[in-house]
C-alpha cells in the first residue's frame, strides 16, 4: 500500500474509535447515573469544565502560558457580565477588543 | 415519549420556555461561530501536513473533535506514523466518552439513530453549552446540545473546505478575536453557577490545575484534571452547596 492509502486507513481507525469513545459514554447503564453522589460529582464537573475551558482559551497558545490581548477581552467580558449584558454583546465585545488591540500590535 | 395534546394546551407552556430557548440559541449560534472559525486553521494546516482536500474533510465530518484532528495532523506533520496519530487522537478523545455520561440524565431516553447523532456530536462546546442551561429545564438542555452540536458540526466543516481550498493564503482567526470570543464565551456559561463558595473554589482550583498541567500533558488532558476536582469537591458535599 501507498503512503497515501496508508493514511486513509489511520483517518478511518481513528474516526472509528473517536465515534466509539463518544458512543461509550451514552450507553453507560442507568443505575450508574442514579447514584446521589453521582449527582453531586456532577453538579461540580460542569463547574470545573467550563472553568478549565475558559482559563486554556484565555491564557495558553499550544502548550505555552500566555498573557496577550486577550486578558483584556476577558476582563470586558467580565465587566460586562457583571453588569449583567446580554450573551452575544459579551462575546462580541471580546473579539472586538482582541482584534483592536491586535491591529494596534499589542499581543 | 409526550403525549400528544390540543394544541391550545400547549401554547401556554411553549410561551413560556420561549424566552428561555432564545437564550440557549444565542449562546448555541455563538459558540458555533466562534469555535467553527477555527476550521480555517485546521484546514489549512492540514493541507500543509500533508494531506489532500478529502482526507481533511473525512477527519472533520467523521472524526469531528477539534483537539484529536489538531493531533492527528500534528503527528503526521512531524514525520510520526499512522498508528501514532490514531493513538494520540484517541488518547485526546477521551473525555468526549465523559460528557456522554454528564449528558445522559437529561438526553436519554433516545431511539438508536439520534443516540448515534447525539454521540457524533458530543464535544467540548455541545456539553458546555448543555450543561451551562438550568437543570430542571430539559427542554433547553437538549435544545442547546442539538444547536451547539449541529450549529459546530455545519461550520467547522464548511470552514475547514474553506481552509483546505485557501490553504495557508488566509489570515489566523485570532487577528479577528475569535480565540478571545471563545474564552469569553466560555465566561459567560460558567458565570451564573458560581454562587455557592464551593462552586467558586471548583472553579478556580479547575483553571489553575488545567493552566498548571498545560505545558505537560498533550491539549485537551488538562481539561479532564477539572474531573478530579469535581469528584474531589463533590464526594460529601451538603446537598445545597452543589451547583444547579
Amino acid at each position: 500500500m501507498t503512503p497515501y492509502t496508508w493514511t486513509w486507513v489511520a483517518i478511518v481507525a481513528a474516526a472509528a474509535l473517536a465515534f466509539l469513545t463518544k458512543y461509550a459514554g451514552h450507553v453507560v447503564p442507568e443505575a450508574w447515573l442514579e447514584h446521589p453522589r453521582v449527582h453531586r460529582i456532577a453538579g461540580f464537573v460542569t463547574v470545573g469544565l467550563l472553568a478549565a475551558l475558559f482559563a486554556t482559551q484565555a491564557f495558553t497558545s499550544g502548550s505555552a502560558l500566555v498573557l496577550d490581548a486577550r486578558v483584556a477581552a476577558v476582563a470586558v467580558a467580565a465587566l460586562l457580565l457583571w453588569k449583567r449584558a446580554p450573551f452575544i454583546l459579551v462575546v462580541a465585545a471580546a473579539a472586538a477588543v482582541a482584534a483592536c488591540l491586535r491591529l494596534l500590535g499589542w499581543g | 415519549m409526550p403525549v400528544r395534546r390540543p394544541v391550545a394546551t400547549l401554547m401556554p407552556a411553549t410561551m413560556l420556555v420561549m424566552p428561555r430557548l432564545d437564550a440557549t440559541r444565542q449562546q448555541a449560534l455563538s459558540v458555533s461561530l466562534a469555535t467553527g472559525a477555527y476550521g480555517l486553521s485546521f484546514g489549512a494546516l492540514s493541507v500543509a501536513a500533508g494531506l489532500d482536500v478529502w482526507q481533511t474533510m473525512a477527519l472533520s465530518l467523521l472524526l469531528f473533535s477539534g483537539g484529536s484532528q489538531f493531533a492527528f495532523i500534528g503527528v503526521i506533520a512531524a514525520g510520526g506514523s499512522g498508528a501514532a496519530a490514531v493513538a494520540t487522537s484517541t488518547f485526546l478523545g477521551v473525555r468526549n466518552g465523559f460528557y456522554g455520561i454528564a449528558l445522559a440524565p437529561f438526553m436519554r431516553p433516545m431511539r438508536p439513530l439520534t443516540r448515534a447523532a447525539a454521540a457524533q456530536l458530543t464535544i467540548d462546546e455541545s456539553t458546555a453549552v448543555a450543561l451551562a442551561q438550568p437543570p430542571q429545564d430539559v427542554a433547553a438542555r437538549r435544545a442547546a446540545f442539538w444547536w451547539t452540536g449541529i450549529g459546530v458540526f455545519v461550520a467547522w466543516n464548511a470552514i475547514t473546505l474553506l481552509g483546505a481550498l485557501l490553504g495557508s493564503a488566509i489570515g489566523d482567526p485570532a487577528d479577528w478575536g475569535l480565540d478571545a470570543a471563545a474564552a469569553a464565551a466560555f465566561l459567560g456559561l460558567v458565570w451564573p453557577r458560581l454562587a455557592s463558595k464551593r462552586a467558586q473554589g471548583v472553579a478556580a482550583a479547575s483553571a489553575v490545575l488545567a493552566l498548571a498541567l498545560t505545558p505537560l500533558l498533550p491539549a485537551g488532558l488538562p481539561i479532564l484534571a477539572a474531573a478530579l476536582v469535581a469528584i474531589v469537591a463533590g464526594w460529601n458535599a451538603p446537598e445545597r452547596e452543589v451547583p444547579e
